[in-house]
C-alpha cells in the first residue's frame, strides 16, 4: 500500500481543456472518491493515474516514486472496471490468474494466491465457470478478485457499481467498505453517485468542469461545501439554496433577509457564535443561504429555541412521506424549501407550521462567485 | 369450433406464402444444384456413355476411373502425374497465404483500432484502396517484384503474391471486428501487464473465432480458385490446381476425355465446398458481427 500525490495534473485535447491543474496528496490507506457529473474529468483523472492515458502537465508519484511516464503494467496498480472487463475467453481462475501470469510469477504460488482471493471473495465455487456464466454481483466479485490477486499499491475502482441494480448496489457498497477496512489499501474510486461517495470515503474529491470544487473529508464536503455546485450536487434532497439580504442590527448582531416575490419577508436573526468574521464583513449585501433539509424540524407547542436556533413560520406546499421520514416543501417568503421531518406527524398540505433551524448548520455563499464564505 | 373457424382465414394466406417461397426456394436450388448434378453425373460414366449424347441421363455402367485417372495418371504436363502434385502445389501455396495474410490482418485491425497515431486513417484508407486493385494492374510490378526477390516460379512466390493481396482484405475484417471489441478488455489486459503481443494473443485473438472464419473462408475461397496469378508466377513444377486444371482441359493430344474433365473440375472444386459446408454458418454470424460498428 502507499500514498499516491498529483501534483498540477492537467489534461487537454487540443484547444479543451479537460482537467485543470488538479492536485491531491493522498496518505497510505486513504479511499478517494472522485466524484461528479458526467464530462467532469474524473475517469480521464483516473485514466491518467493508471497510465491509460498522458496528463498534458504536471506529474504523479506513487509511493514517492514518480510514475508520470511510467507504463501501466510497471505502475503496480490494479483497476476494476464499469463493465468489469473479465476476458470472456478465460475461466474464472484464469482470469484471477492473469496479471501474475503476465508478471511471470510460479504457477504455484499462482494457485495459492487464486484460492486465498477466492476464499475471502467468497466465490471458490465458481472458479471453474466462463464469466458469461456469472451474475452481475459475480462478475463483480471477480473483477474484485483480479484486482487484488497481485497486491497492487493502489486500487483504482472505476463506477464499479452502476451496472448493478439498487439493491446488490447497496450490498456490494458495504463489501467494499469491508474489504477496505480489512486490507488497508489505498484506493481511488470514481463516481458519479453522491451517496457511494459519501458512504464509502475517507476524502471525496468534487469535481466539476475538469477543476476540482473541493477535496475534503465527507462531513467537510457535506457540512461546509466550498461552494454552491458542491452543496446542490452532495446530499439527497438537495441543500436548499436561497438568495438572502445581510442586515446589521447594533453591536455585533446579524439577520438575514428573505423575500422573494410576493411572500412574506421573512428575518432570521444570527447570533454571533454563528457567524464568521467573514460573514459580518458582508452586512448590508446579497448572500445565498445554504440549508440542508435535515437542519430544519418539526416545533412542538411550548418548544423554547436554543442559543443557536430560532424559529420560522411557513406554509405547507406538498408533503412527501418515505417510510424513514417525510419530506415537506414549504415556501418561506416566497421560496420553495425542503425540509426533513420526522414521519409520524399529522400534516396537511396549505396548512401554516412553526419550525425550528439549526442556525448553526446554516452555511452563506457569495452572492456572486458562489464560493463558501467563512 | 371458434378455434378452427379463427385460424382457417390467416392460417389458409399463410400456407399460400409458405407454398410460393418454397416453390421459389426449389426453383433457385434446381438452377444452382443442375451444374453440380451434371458434373457428377458424368464424371462417374464411361466416355462413350456421353458421347453417345446425354449428359443428363444416370450411367448406365458407374464408373470411378474417371476420378482415379484425373487424380493421379492424367496427362497435364509432360509427365502423366494427374491433378496430385497440383494439389498438392494449392494446399502449400493456400495454407500458409491465409495463415500469414489473416495473422497481418489481425495485428493490423489491431494498431488501427487500439491505438491513436498520427495518419492512421489515412493509413486505412490506403489498405482498404488495396481491395480495389484489379488484379491485371499488379501483374508487371509484381512480376518484377518477385524477379528480384527470386521467388519468381515458385510456391512461396505465389505464396508471396496472395499475402500482400490478402491484407487488404484481412486488415479491413479485422479493423471492423475490433473496432466494435471491448476496449475496457484492452485497456484492463494492460494494466494486468500484458505487453503488445501478449494483449493480442491473450485477449484479442482467443476472442476472434468469427471473424477468423470469416478471413479464413473469404482467403482460402479467393486463393484456392485464383487462376490469374497461378497462370503468371508460375512454372511446371509449380503450378497451383486451377492452372493445372485448364491445362488438362485444353490439352490439345487425343480425344477430349470429358469424364475426367468433370471429375477434375471436381476435385478442384472439393476443397472450398468442404471448407463451406464446415464453417458456413460462422460465416454468416461472423459477417454479421463485424459489420455492426465501423
Amino acid at each position: 500500500m502507499a500514498s499516491l500525490d498529483l501534483v498540477n495534473v492537467q489534461k487537454s485535447f487540443g484547444p479543451v481543456k479537460i482537467l485543470h491543474d488538479i492536485s491531491i496528496e493522498l496518505k497510505d490507506g486513504e479511499f478517494l472518491v472522485l466524484v461528479g457529473p458526467s464530462g467532469c474529468g474524473k475517469s480521464t483523472l483516473m485514466n491518467i493515474i493508471a497510465g491509460l492515458e498522458e496528463p498534458s502537465g504536471g506529474s504523479l508519484r506513487l509511493e514517492g516514486r514518480d510514475i508520470t511516464t511510467v507504463a501501466p503494467a510497471e505502475r503496480n496498480i490494479s483497476m476494476v472496471f464499469q463493465s468489469y472487463a473479465l476476458y470472456p475467453n478465460m475461466t474464472v481462475a484464469k482470469n484471477i490468474e492473469f496479471p501474475l501470469q503476465m508478471r511471470k510469477v510460479a504457477k504455484a504460488s499462482r494457485e495459492e494466491r487464486v484460492k486465498s482471493v477466492s476464499k475471502l471473495l467468497q466465490i471458490e465455487h465458481l472458479l471453474d465457470r466462463k464469466p458469461r456464466q456469472l451474475s452481475g454481483g459475480q462478475r463483480q466479485r471477480v473483477a474484485i478478485g483480479r484486482a487484488l490477486a497481485r497486491e497492487p499499491k493502489l486500487y483504482l475502482f472505476d463506477e464499479p457499481l452502476s451496472n448493478l441494480d439498487a439493491q446488490l448496489r447497496v450490498d456490494m457498497r458495504t463489501e467494499i467498505k469491508k474489504l477496505h477496512q480489512r486490507l488497508k489499501a489505498t484506493i481511488v474510486y470514481v463516481t458519479h453517485d453522491q451517496i457511494e461517495a459519501m458512504t464509502l470515503a475517507t476524502r471525496i474529491a468534487v469535481m466539476k468542469g475538469g477543476v476540482l470544487q473541493q477535496l475534503g473529508t465527507p462531513s467537510e464536503v457535506y457540512n461546509r461545501p466550498a461552494n454552491t455546485f458542491v452543496a446542490g450536487f452532495m446530499g439527497s434532497p438537495r441543500m436548499n439554496l436561497v438568495k438572502a439580504r445581510l442586515t446589521a442590527h447594533g453591536g455585533a448582531g446579524l439577520s438575514l433577509h428573505f423575500r422573494q416575490g410576493a411572500g412574506t419577508p421573512v428575518q432570521i436573526s444570527l447570533p454571533s457564535e454563528v457567524v464568521p468574521q467573514a460573514l459580518a464583513d458582508r452586512a448590508e449585501q446579497e448572500v445565498i443561504v445554504g440549508l440542508r433539509p435535515e437542519a430544519v424540524s418539526f416545533a412542538t407547542p411550548g418548544m423554547v429555541a436554543g442559543p443557536r436556533q430560532c424559529f420560522v413560520d411557513a406554509k405547507i406546499e406538498v408533503i412527501e412521506p418515505t417510510g424513514a421520514d417525510t419530506l415537506v416543501v414549504i415556501d418561506l417568503a416566497g421560496h420553495e424549501f425542503t425540509v426533513r421531518l420526522e414521519p409520524d406527524l399529522a400534516l396537511t398540505p396549505g396548512q401554516n407550521a412553526r419550525f425550528l433551524v439549526d442556525l448553526s448548520k446554516l452555511v452563506c455563499f457569495d452572492a456572486k462567485t458562489e464560493t463558501l464564505i467563512a | 369450433m371458434p378455434v378452427a373457424h379463427g385460424s382457417s382465414g390467416p392460417a389458409t394466406r399463410f400456407g399460400i406464402g409458405r407454398v410460393i417461397l418454397y416453390a421459389v426456394l426449389i426453383v433457385l436450388a434446381f438452377f444452382f444444384l443442375m451444374p453440380v448434378y451434371v458434373m457428377v453425373v458424368n464424371s462417374l460414366k464411361p466416355l462413350d456413355e456421353i458421347r453417345s449424347g446425354n449428359l443428363m441421363a444416370l450411367p448406365q455402367a458407374w464408373t470411378f476411373e474417371p476420378w482415379l485417372t484425373a487424380w493421379s495418371t492424367a496427362q497435364i504436363g509432360v509427365q502423366p502425374t494427374g491433378l496430385r502434385p497440383y494439389f498438392i502445389n494449392s494446399f502449400l501455396m493456400v495454407v500458409p497465404a491465409v495463415a500469414i495474410s489473416a495473422l497481418i490482418g489481425a495485428i493490423n485491425g489491431y494498431v488501427l483500432t487500439q491505438f491513436r497515431f498520427r495518419g492512421q486513417h489515412l493509413l486505412f484508407a490506403l489498405m482498404l484502396f488495396s481491395v480495389f486493385i484489379p488484379f491485371q494492374i499488379v501483374l508487371i510490378p509484381m512480376a518484377k517484384t518477385l524477379g528480384i526477390l527470386g521467388l519468381a516460379g515458385t510456391v512461396k512466390g505465389l505464396v508471396f503474391v496472395h499475402v500482400v493481396y490478402g491484407i487488404g482484405f484481412s486488415t479491413l475484417f479485422f479493423r471492423n471486428y475490433y473496432a466494435a471489441f471491448p476496449s475496457e478488455l484492452i485497456r484492463s489486459a494492460r494494466m494486468d501487464g500484458a505487453n503488445f503481443f501478449e494483449v493480442f494473443s491473450h485477449i484479442l485473438l482467443p476472442n476472434s473465432a468469427p471473424i477468423i472464419v470469416v478471413t479464413v473462408i473469404w482467403q482460402f475461397t479467393n486463393i484456392w480458385n485464383d487462376f490469374l496469378f497461378g497462370a503468371s508466377f508460375s512454372d511446371f513444377s509449380s503450378y497451383p490446381l486451377t492452372v493445372a486444371l485448364n491445362n488438362l482441359v485444353n490439352s490439345s493430344t487425343g480425344v477430349k476425355e470429358y469424364n475426367v474433365h468433370f471429375a477434375g473440375a471436381f476435385i478442384a472444386a472439393l476443397p472450398t465446398l468442404i471448407v463451406y459446408l464446415l464453417s458456413g454458418k460462422y460465416f454468416v454470424r461472423g459477417l454479421m458481427a463485424g459489420s455492426v460498428k465501423g
